[in-house]
């Protein structure tokens, strides 16, 4: 036992003192994080005010296109098109917009011209603000006075709320999404990292001879779980670091930028103006009115964050014990492609069907792959925000079946490691693999 | 007492037997060479000594109980290839290895410092072992071979990669550790250093145990009762009793000449001087003992001659 501890602290040590983790860590939730706030930041950036010059031939528009943020109208002195855009043509202003006369049934032959080529945004904006017009003209023609217009206007949002046996809870669905979807992210980058690390670790020692030396000290098992567990606790010290600084970085930018609301926008969005605030009308996510991390209270945190250790952990027991055979089977790095895609196949199909039960978490496919111990980290973490209580009795059985699991593999790769790990020059084939599974010990 | 013994030991590798049949006896206290040509099956033996591997049938016994794991901390192994963490720090990689073998890190931490001032190496404790020459990183590993003052100490070819200097002091070293009390097996293609440390000595060929015993008896057993002669006073033939034969002579600078006698095995010595006083001066008189490269070669050679005649003989 005490070996085992003196190798785990090794492999801990001389993985988190190398620059390259410190650096990962400080700038993980760096470079996570700041994307996501940058692109909200840009967009809800104003840009430049725009001038679009206007040859109304109709004599509706007179004063009718309201200006927006970065569009202002302005009526053009001149009398006939080609005037104005000759005018235009020195002019300063962005866009020249002619409509020409036409039946209000039937509008068409409305131009936009431009000196070089502009935005889809603007063009949308822009006929939004004529399309606004010509409705409103048309009720008002159809006999409704434009004040009773305008109090047709609505703006509204829902909230979601959760009703369980404890009362009532704001819920959000875009909370469970980003948790369900993000902490199978991170399950499934992790495995591959620190399943590669340990992998790389094997090769290594095979390589360097040091597995001799090794193996005449301590037993082929007691340096595989050495390697095996030190590794873990390296991104298990990672994360740590990530959640805990995503965190702060989360709640400390989202306070400064966005003082009463966030929005987090899923496409282009068009912006007209009502009344004087800023809203959009595509469906986007609101969030609570309150603080922007509010959603969280009708997840359950601490079984979301105790899950997720679990699930990282065992997950990670569980294919790191396959990547050790793989290194222990071949001699060089570049002979593991054959090996690695069988193991690697699960976890990308995990990803991908995540995508699915995101939408289904409580149909079969769903419950299937959330108990099987090959998929059921990233799949059981994607439904985890959208179970209620009366299921968590999956999850116990899913924990069970994750934990047979990983004594499996960790017993199949100790039988190939300690064959493989002194075996050089051979290429090993997947039946060479399966004998190395009875020689004696 | 023999530190460690093995009986028919027997190791197989898919369709080829590594070891057949092996069976040694290590004396307490002594320096055992392992000798055989390249894939006799030297490092399969090693390998089983140190538990690295496991015999198919057979058994080792060390130190008077069968080989198990807690004799771990009483032997220790010098492997051929280099075998250390690159990117690790060599006082750091050190204490490592020791603990390992059962050493606390304030043990490890004193008998260090006592090996890197005897090998004048203080200034490499911060160094990165990638930073070292293959022949600093064979010092640096035996350091950790050692460290743990073992019973056993196998060493798999330890003057490989070392000038004659550091050869030197690796001999010297050994013939130190036998003193205080440890029993030294190496394997070894270098003939010269057998002849200078070896008490006992094994020779495996083809897995099998061809030569086994102390360097004086193997010696002996290959004598060839021949006797070389530097003297003066005859320059063609020599005048000898029935049964001798000699060898041409050859003329030296200062008229002297050499010869070799062969006498039989019934004869002594002393006839053979008897008969020569009567004609010559003798200058040198010795027995021609082979040397261990001789024997080496002769055994190796003559086994191989023996099967080569008897697979023509059964084809």
């Amino acid at each position: 036992m005490n070996k085992i501890w003196l190798i785990i602290k090794r492999e801990y040590w001389v993985r988190v003192r190398k620059k390259s983790f410190i650096i990962m860590t400080l700038l993980g939730p760096l470079l996570s994080v700041m994307p996501m706030v940058l692109s909200v930041y840009f967009s809800t950036k104003g840009t430049e005010n725009k001038t679009i010059e206007v040859l109304d031939e109709t004599g509706l528009f007179d004063n009718k296109l309201s200006s927006t943020k970065s569009l202002s109208f302005k009526k053009s002195n001149a009398v006939s098109l080609n005037e104005a855009k000759a005018s235009f043509k020195t002019a300063k202003d962005y866009a020249l917009l002619f409509i020409p006369d036409f039946d209000i049934e039937k509008p068409r032959g409305i131009k936009l011209f431009t000196k070089k080529n502009v935005s889809p945004e603007i063009v949308q904006s822009i006929k939004e603000t004529v399309k606004k017009v010509l409705e409103d003209k048309k009720l008002i023609d159809a006999g409704i006075n434009k004040d009773v217009l305008d109090k047709t206007k609505v703006d509204f949002s829902i909230s979601t709320i959760n009703i369980d046996n404890e009362g009532e809870k704001e819920g959000s669905a875009w909370g469970s999404y980003i948790i369900g979807f993000g902490s199978a992210f991170l399950l499934y980058i992790s495995l591959f990292i620190y399943g590669a690390q340990v992998m790389r670790g094997v090769i290594e020692e095979k390589t360097s001879r040091i597995v001799e030396v090794m193996i005449s000290s301590v037993k082929p098992i007691q340096l595989m779980m050495g390697k095996i567990i030190g590794v873990g606790l390296v991104g298990i010290t990672q994360f740590v670091f990530w959640i805990g600084i995503g965190w702060m970085l989360a709640t400390a930018t989202t306070g400064i930028l966005f003082k009463d609301k966030i929005t987090i926008k899923a496409k282009q969005e068009n912006k007209i103006q009502v009344d004087k605030e800023k809203q959009t009308t595509q469906p986007t996510v609101e969030a609570q009115e309150s603080s922007p991390l509010k959603f969280l209270e009708t997840l359950n945190i601490p079984l979301i964050i105790g899950c997720f250790i679990f699930y990282f952990i065992g997950g990670y027991l569980l294919y790191s014990a396959l990547f050790a055979a793989v290194g222990a089977a071949v001699d060089a790095e570049t002979d593991t492609q054959q090996f690695m895609l069988p193991i690697t196949i699960p976890i990308i199909i995990s990803f991908i069907a995540a995508q699915y039960v995101i939408r289904e978490p409580d149909g079969p496919i769903a419950f299937w792959m959330s108990i099987i111990p090959f998929t059921s980290p990233i799949i059981m973490m994607v439904r985890l925000p959208f179970m209620d209580a009366s299921q968590y009795w999956q999850i116990i059985l899913s924990m069970v079946f994750l934990i047979a699991g990983f004594v499996g593999t960790t017993w199949l790769a100790a039988r190939i490691y300690r064959v493989g790990i002194l075996m050089y020059g051979k290429k090993v084939s997947y039946k060479e693999l399966y004998k190395w599974l009875f020689y004696k010990a | 007492m023999n530190i460690l013994e093995t009986h028919n030991v027997v190791k197989r590798y898919a369709a080829h037997t590594a070891l057949d049949n092996v069976s040694i006896n290590v004396p307490d206290q002594s320096i055992f060479g392992l000798l055989g040509p390249n894939g006799a099956g030297k490092t399969s033996l090693i390998r089983i000594i140190t538990q690295i591997t496991a015999p198919d049938s057979g058994e080792i016994i060390f130190n008077n109980s069968k080989l198990d794991p807690s004799h771990i901390a009483q032997i220790g192994y010098l492997p051929e290839e280099r075998g250390l963490y690159k990117k690790m720090k060599v006082g750091e990689h050190l204490l490592y290895l020791a603990q390992l073998k059962g050493l606390t890190k304030n043990e490890a931490m004193d008998k260090l410092k006592i090996w890197f001032i005897k090998f004048d190496i203080k200034t490499w404790w911060d160094k990165k072992v990638e930073d070292l020459s293959k022949g600093m990183q064979q010092k640096i590993q035996f350091i950790a071979t050692v460290l743990h003052q073992p019973k056993l100490i196998i060493l798999d070819e330890p003057f490989s990669g070392f000038d004659p200097i550091n050869a030197n002091i690796i001999k010297d070293e050994i013939l130190e550790l036998r003193k205080q009390g440890s029993t030294i097996i190496f394997s070894t293609h270098r003939m010269e250093s057998v002849e200078e440390l070896c008490d006992y000595i094994a020779l495996i060929n083809n897995s099998k145990v061809i030569l086994n015993g102390s360097t004086k008896e193997v010696r002996h057993q290959f004598k060839t009762n021949t006797y070389y002669v530097e003297g003066r006073g005859n320059n063609q033939h020599l005048n000898l009793p029935e049964g001798f034969i000699q060898s041409n002579m050859e003329t030296l600078d200062d008229d002297y000449f050499k010869i070799n006698i062969k006498i039989p095995s019934t004869a002594s010595s002393n006839e053979l001087i008897q008969s020569l006083i009567k004609e010559i001066e003798i200058r040198t008189f010795k027995e021609n003992i082979p040397s261990m490269n001789e024997i080496f070669i002769s055994s190796v050679n003559g086994e191989n001659e023996v099967k080569k005649i008897l697979s023509d003989i059964n084809n």
